[in-house]
Protein backbone atom coordinates (compact mmCIF):
# COMPACT_ATOMS: atom_id res chain seq x y z
CA UNK A 1 0.00 0.00 0.00
CA UNK A 2 1.10 3.51 -0.68
CA UNK A 3 0.91 6.22 1.96
CA UNK A 4 -2.29 7.48 0.36
CA UNK A 5 -3.82 4.02 0.37
CA UNK A 6 -2.90 3.52 4.00
CA UNK A 7 -4.56 6.83 4.78
CA UNK A 8 -7.69 5.70 2.92
CA UNK A 9 -7.67 2.39 4.82
CA UNK A 10 -7.60 4.27 8.14
CA UNK A 11 -10.30 6.69 6.94
CA UNK A 12 -12.51 3.74 6.10
CA UNK A 13 -12.08 2.36 9.61
CA UNK A 14 -12.87 5.76 11.13
CA UNK A 15 -16.01 6.06 8.99
CA UNK A 16 -17.16 2.65 10.19
CA UNK A 17 -16.53 3.47 13.84
CA UNK A 18 -18.26 6.85 13.66
CA UNK A 19 -20.77 6.67 10.80
CA UNK A 20 -22.54 9.84 11.93
CA UNK A 21 -19.42 11.96 11.80
CA UNK A 22 -18.28 13.92 8.76
CA UNK A 23 -14.53 13.39 8.60
CA UNK A 24 -13.99 14.58 5.02
CA UNK A 25 -12.10 17.65 6.28
CA UNK A 26 -10.00 15.77 8.84
CA UNK A 27 -6.73 17.55 9.55
CA UNK A 28 -3.90 15.00 9.44
CA UNK A 29 -1.68 16.95 11.81
CA UNK A 30 -4.21 17.35 14.63
CA UNK A 31 -4.90 14.49 17.05
CA UNK A 32 -7.95 12.33 16.23
CA UNK A 33 -9.04 12.79 19.80
CA UNK A 34 -9.34 16.55 19.35
CA UNK A 35 -11.28 16.34 16.13
CA UNK A 36 -13.46 13.32 16.77
CA UNK A 37 -13.57 12.85 20.51
CA UNK A 38 -12.40 9.27 20.26
CA UNK A 39 -12.03 7.54 23.59
CA UNK A 40 -9.73 4.69 24.57
CA UNK A 41 -12.31 2.09 23.54
CA UNK A 42 -12.41 3.61 20.06
CA UNK A 43 -8.61 3.54 19.80
CA UNK A 44 -8.67 -0.11 20.68
CA UNK A 45 -11.14 -0.54 17.84
CA UNK A 46 -8.85 1.11 15.31
CA UNK A 47 -6.14 -1.31 16.38
CA UNK A 48 -8.44 -4.31 16.21
CA UNK A 49 -9.85 -3.31 12.82
CA UNK A 50 -6.31 -2.99 11.42
CA UNK A 51 -5.65 -6.51 12.57
CA UNK A 52 -8.99 -7.87 11.38
CA UNK A 53 -8.74 -6.29 7.93
CA UNK A 54 -5.02 -6.30 7.19
CA UNK A 55 -3.44 -8.63 9.73
CA UNK A 56 -1.40 -5.77 11.19
CA UNK A 57 -0.50 -6.31 14.83
CA UNK A 58 0.17 -3.30 17.01
CA UNK A 59 1.53 -3.92 20.50
CA UNK A 60 -0.24 -2.04 23.27
CA UNK A 61 2.80 0.10 24.14
CA UNK A 62 2.75 1.52 20.61
CA UNK A 63 -0.90 2.65 20.58
CA UNK A 64 0.31 6.22 21.14
CA UNK A 65 1.75 6.13 17.61
CA UNK A 66 -1.84 6.39 16.38
CA UNK A 67 -2.55 9.82 17.83
CA UNK A 68 -3.09 11.67 14.54
CA UNK A 69 -3.51 10.64 10.92
CA UNK A 70 -0.01 11.80 9.97
CA UNK A 71 1.57 9.85 12.83
CA UNK A 72 -0.57 6.81 12.05
CA UNK A 73 0.44 6.71 8.39
CA UNK A 74 4.12 7.12 9.31
CA UNK A 75 3.86 4.31 11.81
CA UNK A 76 1.91 1.95 9.55
CA UNK A 77 3.91 2.52 6.36
CA UNK A 78 6.64 -0.07 7.02
CA UNK A 79 4.05 -2.55 8.36
CA UNK A 80 1.67 -2.21 5.42
CA UNK A 81 3.87 -1.50 2.44
CA UNK A 82 3.64 -5.11 1.24
CA UNK A 83 -0.11 -5.46 1.82
CA UNK A 84 -2.28 -5.04 -1.28
CA UNK A 85 -4.90 -2.31 -1.07
CA UNK A 86 -8.51 -3.43 -1.27
CA UNK A 87 -11.16 -0.82 -1.11
CA UNK B 1 -15.89 -25.54 20.15
CA UNK B 2 -17.06 -21.96 20.61
CA UNK B 3 -14.72 -19.11 21.39
CA UNK B 4 -17.46 -17.73 23.58
CA UNK B 5 -20.85 -18.76 24.88
CA UNK B 6 -23.10 -16.02 26.15
CA UNK B 7 -25.90 -16.80 28.56
CA UNK B 8 -28.97 -14.67 27.93
CA UNK B 9 -30.11 -12.75 24.85
CA UNK B 10 -30.95 -9.56 26.70
CA UNK B 11 -29.44 -6.20 25.84
CA UNK B 12 -26.06 -6.96 27.40
CA UNK B 13 -25.75 -10.46 25.92
CA UNK B 14 -26.70 -9.27 22.45
CA UNK B 15 -24.29 -6.35 22.47
CA UNK B 16 -21.48 -8.56 23.77
CA UNK B 17 -22.29 -11.02 21.00
CA UNK B 18 -22.18 -8.29 18.36
CA UNK B 19 -18.67 -7.28 19.39
CA UNK B 20 -17.30 -10.82 19.52
CA UNK B 21 -18.84 -11.87 16.22
CA UNK B 22 -17.64 -8.70 14.53
CA UNK B 23 -14.07 -9.53 15.49
CA UNK B 24 -14.34 -13.03 14.10
CA UNK B 25 -14.97 -15.06 17.22
CA UNK B 26 -17.22 -18.09 17.01
CA UNK B 27 -19.95 -17.08 19.42
CA UNK B 28 -23.27 -18.52 20.50
CA UNK B 29 -25.94 -16.82 22.60
CA UNK B 30 -28.12 -19.18 24.63
CA UNK B 31 -31.58 -17.90 25.52
CA UNK B 32 -34.00 -19.83 27.71
CA UNK B 33 -37.07 -18.25 26.20
CA UNK B 34 -38.56 -18.21 22.73
CA UNK B 35 -37.96 -14.47 22.40
CA UNK B 36 -34.92 -12.26 22.88
CA UNK B 37 -34.79 -9.29 25.24
CA UNK B 38 -34.73 -10.72 28.77
CA UNK B 39 -36.08 -8.04 31.05
CA UNK B 40 -36.41 -5.70 28.09
CA UNK B 41 -38.55 -7.89 25.95
CA UNK B 42 -42.08 -7.58 24.59
CA UNK B 43 -45.18 -9.72 24.34
CA UNK B 44 -48.48 -9.86 22.48
CA UNK B 45 -51.83 -9.66 24.21
CA UNK B 46 -55.22 -9.22 22.50
CA UNK B 47 -53.62 -8.08 19.28
CA UNK B 48 -51.36 -5.48 20.85
CA UNK B 49 -47.66 -5.54 21.54
CA UNK B 50 -46.53 -4.47 24.99
CA UNK B 51 -43.02 -3.78 26.17
CA UNK B 52 -42.05 -5.70 29.29
CA UNK B 53 -39.65 -3.44 31.10
CA UNK B 54 -39.27 -0.32 29.05
CA UNK B 55 -40.64 3.00 30.23
CA UNK B 56 -38.00 5.03 28.52
CA UNK B 57 -34.47 4.67 27.28
CA UNK B 58 -32.24 6.77 29.53
CA UNK B 59 -28.86 8.27 28.52
CA UNK B 60 -30.46 10.18 25.65
CA UNK B 61 -28.19 12.35 23.50
CA UNK B 62 -29.43 14.33 20.49
CA UNK B 63 -27.97 13.52 17.11
CA UNK B 64 -24.54 15.08 16.70
CA UNK B 65 -23.61 15.08 20.39
CA UNK B 66 -20.39 13.12 20.50
CA UNK B 67 -20.06 12.33 24.17
CA UNK B 68 -21.67 9.95 26.59
CA UNK B 69 -22.72 6.33 26.74
CA UNK B 70 -25.19 6.51 23.84
CA UNK B 71 -22.43 7.58 21.49
CA UNK B 72 -20.00 5.07 22.87
CA UNK B 73 -22.54 2.37 22.20
CA UNK B 74 -23.19 3.56 18.64
CA UNK B 75 -19.50 3.54 17.81
CA UNK B 76 -18.77 0.23 19.42
CA UNK B 77 -21.64 -1.45 17.58
CA UNK B 78 -21.12 0.51 14.33
CA UNK B 79 -24.64 1.87 14.44
CA UNK B 80 -25.93 5.21 13.27
CA UNK B 81 -27.98 7.42 15.54
CA UNK B 82 -30.96 7.08 13.20
CA UNK B 83 -30.98 3.29 13.46
CA UNK B 84 -32.11 3.52 17.10
CA UNK B 85 -35.06 5.72 16.25
CA UNK B 86 -34.92 7.46 19.63
CA UNK B 87 -37.51 10.19 20.20
CA UNK B 88 -37.02 12.49 23.21
CA UNK B 89 -39.52 12.87 26.05
CA UNK B 90 -41.98 15.73 26.35
CA UNK B 91 -41.24 16.35 30.03
CA UNK B 92 -41.46 14.56 33.35
CA UNK B 93 -41.98 15.45 36.97
CA UNK B 94 -41.26 14.40 40.52
CA UNK B 95 -44.36 14.92 42.62
CA UNK B 96 -44.04 15.11 46.41
CA UNK B 97 -46.52 16.66 48.87
CA UNK B 98 -46.75 20.36 48.04
CA UNK B 99 -43.84 20.36 45.56
CA UNK B 100 -43.68 19.28 41.97
CA UNK B 101 -40.31 19.48 40.20
CA UNK B 102 -40.43 19.25 36.43
CA UNK B 103 -37.52 18.07 34.33
CA UNK B 104 -36.75 17.60 30.66
CA UNK B 105 -33.71 16.44 28.72
CA UNK B 106 -32.23 19.88 29.32
CA UNK B 107 -30.60 20.04 32.77
CA UNK B 108 -30.88 23.83 32.95
CA UNK B 109 -34.64 23.41 33.04
CA UNK B 110 -34.34 21.23 36.15
CA UNK B 111 -31.91 23.72 37.75
CA UNK B 112 -34.49 26.48 37.22
CA UNK B 113 -37.18 24.32 38.81
CA UNK B 114 -34.95 23.63 41.81
CA UNK B 115 -34.24 27.36 42.03
CA UNK B 116 -37.99 28.01 42.33
CA UNK B 117 -38.57 25.76 45.34
CA UNK B 118 -35.09 25.39 46.80
CA UNK B 119 -33.17 28.57 45.87
CA UNK B 120 -30.45 27.91 48.45
CA UNK B 121 -29.70 24.46 47.05
CA UNK B 122 -28.87 25.39 43.46
CA UNK B 123 -25.14 25.91 44.06
CA UNK B 124 -24.95 22.64 45.95
CA UNK B 125 -26.69 20.85 43.11
CA UNK B 126 -24.18 22.25 40.63
CA UNK B 127 -21.31 21.11 42.84
CA UNK B 128 -22.87 17.69 43.14
CA UNK B 129 -22.89 17.42 39.36
CA UNK B 130 -19.15 18.19 39.31
CA UNK B 131 -18.53 15.53 41.95
CA UNK B 132 -20.36 12.71 40.17
CA UNK B 133 -18.28 9.67 39.30
CA UNK B 134 -17.50 9.54 35.61
CA UNK B 135 -18.76 6.58 33.59
CA UNK B 136 -15.16 5.57 32.95
CA UNK B 137 -14.36 5.44 36.65
CA UNK B 138 -17.16 3.14 37.64
CA UNK B 139 -16.37 1.54 40.92
CA UNK B 140 -14.19 4.52 41.90
CA UNK B 141 -16.06 4.73 45.20
CA UNK B 142 -16.10 1.63 47.38
CA UNK B 143 -19.50 0.00 46.98
CA UNK B 144 -20.21 0.46 50.68
CA UNK B 145 -20.09 4.25 50.45
CA UNK B 146 -23.59 5.58 51.03
CA UNK B 147 -24.84 7.88 48.29
CA UNK B 148 -27.15 9.53 50.81
CA UNK B 149 -24.14 10.52 52.90
CA UNK B 150 -22.17 11.84 49.95
CA UNK B 151 -25.10 13.69 48.42
CA UNK B 152 -26.16 15.26 51.73
CA UNK B 153 -22.82 17.09 51.75
CA UNK B 154 -24.08 19.01 48.71
CA UNK B 155 -27.85 19.01 49.12
CA UNK B 156 -28.70 20.31 52.57
CA UNK B 157 -32.48 20.33 52.25
CA UNK B 158 -33.76 16.81 52.97
CA UNK B 159 -36.92 17.41 50.92
CA UNK B 160 -34.90 18.02 47.76
CA UNK B 161 -32.59 15.12 48.55
CA UNK B 162 -35.56 12.76 48.71
CA UNK B 163 -36.97 14.12 45.48
CA UNK B 164 -33.69 13.62 43.64
CA UNK B 165 -33.30 10.07 44.93
CA UNK B 166 -36.84 9.03 44.00
CA UNK B 167 -36.48 8.68 40.21
CA UNK B 168 -32.90 7.43 40.45
CA UNK B 169 -33.86 4.64 42.82
CA UNK B 170 -36.97 3.67 40.93
CA UNK B 171 -35.06 3.42 37.68
CA UNK B 172 -32.05 1.58 38.90
CA UNK B 173 -31.37 0.97 42.57
CA UNK B 174 -30.89 -2.63 43.57
CA UNK B 175 -30.34 -1.55 47.14
CA UNK B 176 -33.02 -0.66 49.69
CA UNK B 177 -33.14 2.81 51.17
CA UNK B 178 -29.86 3.94 49.66
CA UNK B 179 -27.57 3.51 46.67
CA UNK B 180 -23.85 3.18 46.31
CA UNK B 181 -22.40 6.44 45.02
CA UNK B 182 -21.23 4.92 41.74
CA UNK B 183 -24.78 3.80 41.04
CA UNK B 184 -26.13 7.17 42.08
CA UNK B 185 -23.74 8.89 39.67
CA UNK B 186 -24.68 6.66 36.76
CA UNK B 187 -28.37 7.14 37.38
CA UNK B 188 -28.10 10.89 37.92
CA UNK B 189 -26.23 11.31 34.66
CA UNK B 190 -28.49 9.03 32.70
CA UNK B 191 -31.72 10.66 33.89
CA UNK B 192 -31.04 14.31 34.75
CA UNK B 193 -28.02 15.16 32.61
CA UNK B 194 -28.89 13.03 29.59
CA UNK B 195 -32.57 12.13 29.76
CA UNK B 196 -35.41 10.02 28.42
CA UNK B 197 -36.28 8.88 24.92
CA UNK B 198 -38.16 6.05 23.30
CA UNK B 199 -38.33 4.52 19.83
CA UNK B 200 -41.81 4.69 18.28
CA UNK B 201 -41.90 0.92 18.08
CA UNK B 202 -40.65 0.50 21.62
CA UNK B 203 -38.08 -2.03 22.68
CA UNK B 204 -38.62 -4.20 19.57
CA UNK B 205 -36.85 -1.62 17.46
CA UNK B 206 -33.71 -1.80 19.57
CA UNK B 207 -33.76 -5.58 19.79
CA UNK B 208 -34.23 -5.90 16.04
CA UNK B 209 -31.25 -3.61 15.43
CA UNK B 210 -28.99 -5.56 17.78
CA UNK B 211 -30.12 -8.93 16.49
CA UNK B 212 -29.56 -7.90 12.85
CA UNK B 213 -26.09 -6.70 13.73
CA UNK B 214 -25.32 -9.94 15.57
CA UNK B 215 -26.53 -12.20 12.78
CA UNK B 216 -24.87 -10.19 10.00
CA UNK B 217 -21.58 -10.51 11.86
CA UNK B 218 -21.97 -14.28 11.90
CA UNK B 219 -23.21 -14.85 15.45
CA UNK B 220 -25.40 -17.81 16.39
CA UNK B 221 -28.48 -17.53 18.58
CA UNK B 222 -30.18 -20.53 20.17
CA UNK B 223 -33.62 -19.85 21.58
CA UNK B 224 -35.38 -22.18 24.04
CA UNK B 225 -31.93 -23.20 25.25
CA UNK B 226 -31.81 -22.82 29.00
CA UNK B 227 -28.50 -23.58 30.69
CA UNK B 228 -28.67 -26.27 33.33
CA UNK B 229 -25.08 -26.30 34.40
CA UNK B 230 -21.66 -24.88 33.66
CA UNK B 231 -19.19 -27.70 33.21
CA UNK B 232 -16.06 -26.90 35.17
CA UNK B 233 -12.78 -28.67 35.67
CA UNK B 234 -10.86 -28.80 38.93
CA UNK B 235 -8.82 -25.76 37.98
CA UNK B 236 -11.51 -23.08 38.29
CA UNK B 237 -11.99 -23.20 34.59
CA UNK B 238 -15.26 -23.54 32.69
CA UNK B 239 -14.97 -25.84 29.71
CA UNK B 240 -18.54 -25.90 28.49
CA UNK B 241 -22.22 -25.73 29.27
CA UNK B 242 -24.87 -28.37 29.71
CA UNK B 243 -28.24 -27.34 28.35
CA UNK B 244 -31.54 -28.30 29.90
CA UNK B 245 -32.26 -30.42 26.84
CA UNK B 246 -29.18 -32.53 27.65
CA UNK B 247 -26.93 -31.10 24.94
CA UNK B 248 -23.35 -30.20 25.82
CA UNK B 249 -21.48 -27.31 24.20
CA UNK B 250 -17.73 -26.73 24.55
CA UNK B 251 -16.28 -23.26 24.76
CA UNK B 252 -13.22 -21.24 25.67
CA UNK B 253 -15.05 -18.47 27.55
CA UNK B 254 -18.45 -17.93 29.10
CA UNK B 255 -20.10 -14.56 29.55
CA UNK B 256 -23.24 -14.64 31.64
CA UNK B 257 -25.99 -12.09 31.98
CA UNK B 258 -28.01 -14.38 34.25
CA UNK B 259 -26.95 -12.50 37.38
CA UNK B 260 -23.87 -12.95 39.57
CA UNK B 261 -25.39 -15.28 42.11
CA UNK B 262 -27.56 -17.09 39.58
CA UNK B 263 -24.48 -17.74 37.42
CA UNK B 264 -22.33 -19.03 40.27
CA UNK B 265 -25.15 -21.34 41.24
CA UNK B 266 -24.88 -22.96 37.84
CA UNK B 267 -21.44 -24.15 38.90
CA UNK B 268 -21.94 -24.10 42.65
CA UNK B 269 -20.87 -27.68 43.37
CA UNK B 270 -17.39 -26.69 42.27
CA UNK B 271 -17.39 -23.85 44.76
CA UNK B 272 -16.01 -25.44 47.89
CA UNK B 273 -15.80 -22.00 49.34
CA UNK B 274 -19.48 -21.37 50.09
CA UNK B 275 -18.67 -17.89 51.31
CA UNK B 276 -18.36 -16.72 47.71
CA UNK B 277 -22.02 -17.44 47.14
CA UNK B 278 -22.97 -15.94 50.47
CA UNK B 279 -21.23 -12.70 49.62
CA UNK B 280 -23.49 -12.28 46.62
CA UNK B 281 -26.75 -11.57 48.32
CA UNK B 282 -29.76 -11.59 46.04
CA UNK B 283 -31.71 -8.42 45.36
CA UNK B 284 -34.85 -7.85 47.41
CA UNK B 285 -36.62 -5.23 45.39
CA UNK B 286 -39.56 -6.40 43.39
CA UNK B 287 -42.07 -4.38 41.40
CA UNK B 288 -45.51 -4.69 39.95
CA UNK B 289 -46.53 -2.92 36.83
CA UNK B 290 -50.02 -2.17 35.59
CA UNK B 291 -50.58 -1.61 31.90
CA UNK B 292 -53.74 0.20 30.84
CA UNK B 293 -54.66 0.53 27.19
CA UNK B 294 -56.80 3.61 26.58
CA UNK B 295 -59.28 4.30 23.84
CA UNK B 296 -57.77 7.74 23.38
CA UNK B 297 -54.37 9.41 23.56
CA UNK B 298 -53.48 10.49 27.11
CA UNK B 299 -53.09 14.09 25.95
CA UNK B 300 -56.81 14.08 25.07
CA UNK B 301 -57.40 13.50 28.77
CA UNK B 302 -55.11 16.39 29.61
CA UNK B 303 -52.15 14.18 30.45
CA UNK B 304 -48.96 15.35 28.76
CA UNK B 305 -46.24 14.17 31.12
CA UNK B 306 -43.88 11.47 29.96
CA UNK B 307 -43.11 10.10 33.40
CA UNK B 308 -44.39 11.08 36.83
CA UNK B 309 -42.56 9.89 39.94
CA UNK B 310 -44.89 10.32 42.88
CA UNK B 311 -44.51 9.91 46.59
CA UNK B 312 -47.21 10.83 49.09
CA UNK B 313 -44.98 11.62 52.09
CA UNK B 314 -42.07 14.03 52.61
CA UNK B 315 -39.59 11.17 52.79
CA UNK B 316 -39.28 8.40 50.26
CA UNK B 317 -39.20 4.83 51.51
CA UNK B 318 -37.64 2.63 48.86
CA UNK B 319 -37.71 -0.88 50.25
CA UNK B 320 -39.39 -4.25 50.05
CA UNK B 321 -42.96 -3.65 51.25
CA UNK B 322 -44.60 -5.68 54.01
CA UNK B 323 -47.73 -5.89 51.87
CA UNK B 324 -48.13 -7.26 48.35
CA UNK B 325 -47.55 -3.72 47.06
CA UNK B 326 -46.62 -0.35 48.48
CA UNK B 327 -49.05 2.34 47.35
CA UNK B 328 -47.19 5.26 48.87
CA UNK B 329 -45.06 5.86 45.81
CA UNK B 330 -44.91 4.88 42.17
CA UNK B 331 -43.99 5.75 38.62
CA UNK B 332 -46.59 6.65 36.01
CA UNK B 333 -45.37 6.43 32.45
CA UNK B 334 -47.16 7.19 29.25
CA UNK B 335 -45.29 5.81 26.21
CA UNK B 336 -47.43 8.18 24.11
CA UNK B 337 -45.86 11.27 25.58
CA UNK B 338 -42.68 11.43 23.54
CA UNK B 339 -42.14 13.88 20.67
CA UNK B 340 -43.11 11.45 17.89
CA UNK B 341 -43.97 12.68 14.41
CA UNK B 342 -47.01 10.36 14.37
CA UNK B 343 -48.93 9.22 17.45
CA UNK B 344 -48.83 5.66 18.79
CA UNK B 345 -51.85 3.61 17.80
CA UNK B 346 -53.20 3.16 21.33
CA UNK B 347 -53.21 5.31 24.38
CA UNK B 348 -51.22 3.71 27.16
CA UNK B 349 -50.49 4.28 30.83
CA UNK B 350 -48.07 2.09 32.75
CA UNK B 351 -47.63 2.32 36.51
CA UNK B 352 -44.82 0.79 38.54
CA UNK B 353 -45.02 0.24 42.29
CA UNK B 354 -42.81 -1.56 44.81
CA UNK B 355 -43.90 -5.12 45.55
CA UNK B 356 -43.00 -8.09 47.70
CA UNK B 357 -41.89 -11.18 45.77
CA UNK B 358 -42.35 -13.65 48.63
CA UNK B 359 -45.96 -12.65 49.20
CA UNK B 360 -46.89 -12.74 45.52
CA UNK B 361 -45.08 -16.02 45.05
CA UNK B 362 -46.88 -17.67 47.98
CA UNK B 363 -50.37 -17.00 46.60
CA UNK B 364 -52.31 -19.97 45.21
CA UNK B 365 -53.21 -19.48 41.49
CA UNK B 366 -56.81 -18.30 42.04
CA UNK B 367 -55.87 -15.85 44.70
CA UNK B 368 -52.92 -14.63 42.65
CA UNK B 369 -55.34 -13.66 39.88
CA UNK B 370 -57.74 -12.01 42.32
CA UNK B 371 -54.97 -10.02 43.98
CA UNK B 372 -53.73 -8.84 40.61
CA UNK B 373 -57.17 -7.43 39.84
CA UNK B 374 -57.50 -5.92 43.30
CA UNK B 375 -54.12 -4.19 43.18
CA UNK B 376 -54.64 -3.04 39.62
CA UNK B 377 -57.68 -1.14 40.92
CA UNK B 378 -55.85 0.27 43.92
CA UNK B 379 -52.80 1.36 41.94
CA UNK B 380 -54.72 3.06 39.13
CA UNK B 381 -56.93 4.78 41.70
CA UNK B 382 -53.88 6.08 43.51
CA UNK B 383 -52.30 7.26 40.26
CA UNK B 384 -55.42 9.27 39.50
CA UNK B 385 -54.37 11.65 42.26
CA UNK B 386 -51.29 12.54 40.22
CA UNK B 387 -52.45 12.41 36.58
CA UNK B 388 -55.90 12.99 35.03
CA UNK B 389 -58.18 10.05 35.81
CA UNK B 390 -57.94 7.73 32.81
CA UNK B 391 -59.88 4.79 34.25
CA UNK B 392 -63.08 5.37 32.27
CA UNK B 393 -61.09 5.16 29.00
CA UNK B 394 -59.46 1.79 29.66
CA UNK B 395 -60.16 -0.79 26.94
CA UNK B 396 -57.60 -3.42 27.90
CA UNK B 397 -55.26 -4.05 30.76
CA UNK B 398 -52.56 -6.28 32.10
CA UNK B 399 -50.35 -6.46 35.13
CA UNK B 400 -47.14 -8.17 35.98
CA UNK B 401 -45.69 -8.99 39.37
CA UNK B 402 -42.27 -9.94 40.74
CA UNK B 403 -43.29 -13.53 40.07
CA UNK B 404 -43.66 -12.74 36.38
CA UNK B 405 -40.23 -11.10 36.35
CA UNK B 406 -38.66 -14.11 38.00
CA UNK B 407 -40.20 -16.39 35.41
CA UNK B 408 -38.83 -14.39 32.51
CA UNK B 409 -35.46 -13.22 33.79
CA UNK B 410 -34.49 -15.86 36.33
CA UNK B 411 -33.40 -13.08 38.71
CA UNK B 412 -33.97 -14.28 42.26
CA UNK B 413 -36.88 -12.52 43.99
CA UNK B 414 -37.85 -11.04 40.64
CA UNK B 415 -35.28 -8.35 41.41
CA UNK B 416 -35.24 -6.29 38.23
CA UNK B 417 -32.09 -4.44 39.22
CA UNK B 418 -30.30 -7.53 40.42
CA UNK B 419 -27.99 -7.87 43.40
CA UNK B 420 -27.41 -5.01 45.85
CA UNK B 421 -23.62 -5.26 45.55
CA UNK B 422 -22.41 -4.74 42.02
CA UNK B 423 -19.47 -6.53 40.49
CA UNK B 424 -17.95 -3.70 38.46
CA UNK B 425 -14.98 -5.86 37.47
CA UNK B 426 -17.21 -8.50 35.92
CA UNK B 427 -14.89 -11.32 36.98
CA UNK B 428 -15.71 -14.50 38.93
CA UNK B 429 -13.70 -17.13 40.81
CA UNK B 430 -13.52 -18.93 37.45
CA UNK B 431 -10.79 -17.66 35.13
CA UNK B 432 -12.83 -17.74 31.95
CA UNK B 433 -16.29 -16.93 33.32
CA UNK B 434 -17.43 -13.31 33.27
CA UNK B 435 -20.53 -11.39 34.32
CA UNK B 436 -22.29 -8.74 32.30
CA UNK B 437 -25.64 -7.01 32.56
CA UNK B 438 -27.34 -5.58 35.60
CA UNK B 439 -25.10 -7.28 38.18
CA UNK B 440 -22.01 -5.76 36.57
CA UNK B 441 -23.41 -2.42 37.65
CA UNK B 442 -24.85 -0.70 34.60
CA UNK B 443 -28.60 -0.32 34.42
CA UNK B 444 -31.05 0.87 31.85
CA UNK B 445 -31.04 -0.20 28.24
CA UNK B 446 -27.99 1.75 27.14
CA UNK B 447 -26.28 0.79 30.39
CA UNK B 448 -26.89 -2.89 29.80
CA UNK B 449 -25.57 -2.61 26.25
CA UNK B 450 -22.46 -0.79 27.48
CA UNK B 451 -21.96 -3.48 30.11
CA UNK B 452 -21.83 -6.20 27.46
CA UNK B 453 -19.41 -4.14 25.39
CA UNK B 454 -17.16 -3.23 28.33
CA UNK B 455 -16.75 -6.72 29.71
CA UNK B 456 -16.09 -8.19 26.27
CA UNK B 457 -13.51 -5.50 25.45
CA UNK B 458 -11.78 -5.94 28.77
CA UNK B 459 -11.49 -9.72 28.88
CA UNK B 460 -12.43 -11.39 25.63
CA UNK B 461 -11.10 -9.03 22.97
CA UNK B 462 -8.12 -7.39 24.58
CA UNK B 463 -6.60 -10.67 25.74
CA UNK B 464 -6.92 -12.18 22.29
CA UNK B 465 -5.41 -8.99 20.85
CA UNK B 466 -2.25 -9.29 22.94
CA UNK B 467 -2.07 -13.05 22.50
CA UNK B 468 -1.92 -12.59 18.76
CA UNK B 469 0.51 -9.72 18.67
Amino acid sequence: MTRNEIREAVMSILRDIAPDEDISDLNDEIAFREQMELDSMDFLDIVMELRRRYGVNIPEEEYTELASMAKTVNYLEPKMVDIPFEK
Amino acid sequence: MYDAIIIGAGMSGLSAGCRLAHYGQKVCILERHALVGGLNSFYRQNGRTHDVGLHAVTNYAPKGVKRGPLNRMLRQLRLTWDELGLVPQLGSRIDFPGISLRFTNNFDYFLAEVAKYFPKQVDGLRQLVDALVDYNDMGAYPTNVSAREVVSEYIKDPALLEMIFCPLMYYGSARQGDMDFNQFSIMFRSIFLEGFARPWEGVRQLLKTLLDRFRTAGGELRLRSGVKKLITDGDRNVRGVLLENGMELDCKNVLSSAGQRETLRLCSEELQDKSILEQCRPGELGFVETISVLEKQPRNLGHNDTIVFFNDAPSFDYRKPSNLCDLRSGVICSPNNFAYTRPLEDGMVRITALANYDLWNALPPDEYKREKLRWYEKITEKASQYVPDFRASVIDRDMFTPKTIYRYTGHENGAIYGAPNKNYEGTTPFKNLFICGTDQGMVGIIGAIISGITVVNRYLLRSSASAMS
